[in-house]
């Protein structure tokens, strides 16, 4: 369904292709009327000339080159480091719609949290039935060796990126948490570096909450984890080394703190207590902010293979002389089966209702469930649990009657490893295209939290964008972009 | 500074100042090749991968321009010009962070330039080409370190590689033309072929016009080992080099206040004392060829010892401060 535009500014050149369908668009409501706060952007864009517009794209471009702001592509040798796509027209969010987001998520947050404590101790919550304890325990990121360990402040994940989606009625629901090593932080801080400078004047316009004291943020919430008696705590940043696509992230996220980037081979445990190799000798390390996955992180306690770790860092995790951020055994929370149960969580913990409802889904592993996916796979969108990045799913209407196949019998075969979701329809915001035109195109938010003595949200997130006219995909590994996110500090002025 | 950090900007300058040596080397001997001289073509090439340490898996084939190619472009070859601008790039690549952007471009510019140039076939017109443009980027890689890097304990690893790596080259050089070149005139005089030699093995410093403004264009084969070995300002000496290693291995110790630096900095002391305090009459008095070994075995000592304290140490000597 197409409804026609009624609105003067759809006369615009610059609107000439654009669309609206039931799909909620952040920029129109349905009837085609601007939402309020969108007005200004769109009178600043549809007055500069075109040629401005450009300029100021390539200018951005430029920067974008300049800093190196790139992520690398998997399976190429050379020339495997390419700029994330961006976008150029901010994504904007009134302060009262963002509250409630910051609510939402401080309070999912809390409770996986204190889930995750539940799980390796008592496990209570799987006693009383609230959450089945195959689905825990059949989890392939459940770590054994985590039972009865006491991490510090109880702070099991310090650093989330959970995933939200706008639906038709204008709802932000959650589509999935990333409880392990979110990444992507640090498209945010430059895509607001370069749009400061690329629009400033718009800028101006708009009150924007600040986002810039997110290394800060991160710096004390480390601290605030670190290992006790240890005042002044040396922190690290664990990188699995300069072939891993985030590692523009690590390196921008180090240099900003002003901490050392250390890889595996730099670190060495001793007597239960982790040193990094320096010129001067070794330092002793507090705190690992480590990018690298459970498996990688200790070859004696986990996979024998990995190079990326360093060998007895969980003896001295475990004896306390070290803190990890996040935690190992953290992705239990995050298994997109264990997901359908986070409402439930939330009230078992909490005693409240959620804030942001989950996207419906169905396990499975349930035969009912099962049964109605199955019998109309094109309908739904298929993910296996334990993946992340885009890949192993199946988007059923965009998918071919051998992938269903393929698909149906690797869901009977494991239903633990799939769920499924129905085909959403998420929100669209304006783009920039190549012709000098903005169309509408589908985009997710993903805000950054950080949990440690206190919760702390920089308001926003990244935004990542489908850039692909009809695609749903926003991972970057698949094709997609991102755009700056702002978080007005007021409603506007009409 | 990471350990690992000091190593890779160590060999990313080794391996440079390896490549820039051996390009050197090959553009004088390919230009002394030309003439009729006395030298066969295959003591000439011998001499050369001699003096290149006789790099593993290549051989003297009895095609001379092959053998440039093989050791231009072979990247199976780990002493290849090529394969050394690489595992420069790939040890810089590691601290990318570390080391300035314009660095990291210049580095970058020179393996993408290089790699043009590379074709299956060898030709002189390719090698005209290819020398000074190995040459020209790792001279502007060199300016660019010194100007956009801030000189603290990163750049004295820089430097470190640079005049360690310089002063074994020239050593070994000096070594294998002693033992080749020098050795086996026995009348006094000397013929224009072997002149011509002796200006290759100044060339191969880019000591010539230096030489001529301290001596003149008079050359006697003592004079070009004492500028070679014993001089003080030129930085293509071994006496030169060796007092950049000592300086930089100062710096660092003052840096990382070094507890355990006493024995490197003893060997490399020693040295820096012995190029300083010795006269030439002296070394050729005795026998010059061990004297050089001598030079190179401590050279080796200084590398080795340089690891013992920064790199790898074991981690029982590091606590036990």
């Amino acid at each position: 369904m197409s409804v026609s535009l009624g609105r003067r500014e759809f006369d615009h050149p610059l609107l000439r292709s654009y669309f609206l369908d039931e799909a909620f668009d952040e920029m129109f409501d349905i009837d085609g009327r601007i939402r309020p706060h969108y007005e200004a952007l769109l009178q600043v864009l549809t007055t500069m000339p075109r040629e401005e517009l450009q300029r100021r794209k390539q200018s951005a471009d430029v920067s974008f080159l300049l800093q190196g702001i790139t992520f690398t592509v998997y399976g190429r040798d050379e020339g495997t480091e390419r700029i994330f796509p961006y976008d150029l027209v901010p994504r904007l969010i009134p302060a009262e719609e963002w509250n409630r987001i910051e609510r939402g998520l401080t309070q999912r947050i809390t409770a996986l949290n204190l889930f995750l404590h539940d799980v390796y101790h008592e496990g209570k919550i799987l006693a009383q039935g609230v959450v089945p304890r195959e689905v825990v325990y059949s989890c392939k990121h459940f770590r054994r060796q985590m039972r009865g360990l006491q991490v510090p402040r109880n702070v099991y994940v310090a650093i989330a990126g959970t995933d939200l989606l706008r639906m038709e009625s204008g709802e932000f629901v959650v589509l999935e948490d990333n409880l392990r090593v979110p990444s992507g932080v640090s498209y945010m801080l430059t895509n607001r570096r370069i749009m400061r400078r690329t629009l400033p004047y718009l800028f101006r316009k708009y009150g924007v909450q600040p986002i810039e004291h997110y290394p800060q943020a991160l710096q004390s919430t480390l601290r605030s984890i670190a290992p006790e008696g240890r005042a002044e705590p040396t922190i690290v940043l664990l990188t699995p080394g300069v072939y891993n696509s985030a590692y523009f992230e690590h390196t921008y996220l180090a240099r900003q703190m002003g901490i050392e980037l250390v890889e595996g081979r730099d670190l060495v445990v001793h007597d239960n207590v982790v040193y990094m190799r320096t010129t001067g000798g070794l330092k002793r390390v507090d705190v690992i902010y480590r990018r690298v996955d459970d498996d990688f992180i200790d070859p004696l306690a986990f996979r024998t293979d990995s190079i990326l770790g360093s060998a007895g860092l969980f003896n001295a995790y475990r004896a306390g002389n070290v803190t990890l951020a996040n935690a190992f055994g953290t992705g239990v929370a995050d298994d997109k089966a264990l997901y359908a149960y986070v409402p439930a969580i939330i009230r078992y913990y909490l005693n409240e209702e959620p804030v942001l409802k989950n996207v419906e889904t169905f396990l499975m592993t349930d035969p009912t469930h099962r049964q109605h996916v199955l019998s109309d796979l094109g309908r739904f969108v298929v993910k296996a649990v334990g993946e992340s990045g885009g890949y192993g799913m199946l988007i059923g209407p965009h998918s071919s009657a051998a992938e269903r196949e393929d698909f149906k019998q690797r869901i009977e075969a494991d239903p633990r490893n799939y769920i499924a979701q129905p085909t959403l329809s998420f929100s669209r915001s304006a783009c920039l295209q190549e012709d000098g035109s903005i169309e509408p195109r589908h985009v997710d938010l993903r805000p950054y939290i950080l949990f440690g003595d206190k919760v702390t949200i920089v308001p926003g997130g990244l935004t990542r964008v489908a850039l692909r006219k009809g695609s749903l995909v926003v991972n970057s590994s698949q094709g997609g972009g991102s755009k700056d996110t702002w978080v007005l500090s007021q409603s506007p002025q009409a | 500074m990471l350990s690992r950090v000091a190593d890779s900007l160590y060999w990313t300058s080794r391996y440079l100042e390896r490549a820039e040596h051996t390009v050197r080397i090959l553009d004088v001997n390919i230009g002394l090749m030309l003439d009729k001289s006395q030298t066969s073509a295959e003591r000439r090439w011998r001499r050369v991968l001699a003096a290149l340490g006789h790099p593993t898996k290549v051989e003297w084939s009895d095609d001379a321009y092959a053998l440039v190619h093989t050791l231009c472009f072979d990247t199976s070859r780990p002493a290849s010009v090529t394969a050394c601008i690489i595992s420069a790039r790939e040890n810089a690549r590691q601290i990318r962070e570390e080391i300035s952007s314009e660095q990291w471009q210049r580095l970058n510019r020179l393996f993408h330039e290089i790699a043009k140039l590379r074709t299956p076939v060898p030709s002189d017109l390719q090698m005209a080409e290819f020398l000074p443009a190995v040459i020209d980027g790792i001279h502007l890689f060199q300016g660019v370190s010194d100007t956009t890097l801030s000189h603290g304990e990163g750049w004295q690893f820089l430097q470190l590689g640079r005049f360690l790596e310089r002063a074994s080259v020239i050593a070994t050089l000096l070594e294998v033309y002693h033992r080749d070149v020098f050795m086996m005139d026995e009348e006094d005089t000397i013929d224009a072929y072997e002149y011509l030699e002796w200006i290759g093995l100044l060339r191969t410093c880019t000591a010539f016009e230096a030489y001529c403004k301290v001596y003149t264009a008079d050359l006697t084969y003592e004079r070009i080992l004492e500028f070679l070995l014993l001089n003080a300002e030129f930085p293509h000496s071994l006496r030169y080099s060796i007092d950049r290693v000592y300086a930089a291995l100062e710096a660092v110790e003052q840096q990382t206040r070094g507890q355990h630096a006493s024995e490197l900095m003893r060997i490399a002391g020693r040295l820096k004392a012995q190029l300083s305090y010795s006269r030439m009459q002296e070394i050729l008095e005795q026998d010059t060829g061990r004297y050089l070994r001598s030079v190179l075995e401590q050279c080796w000592q200084i590398h080795a010892a340089i690891y013992e304290v920064y790199i790898q140490y074991s981690v029982q000597t590091a606590l036990a401060v």
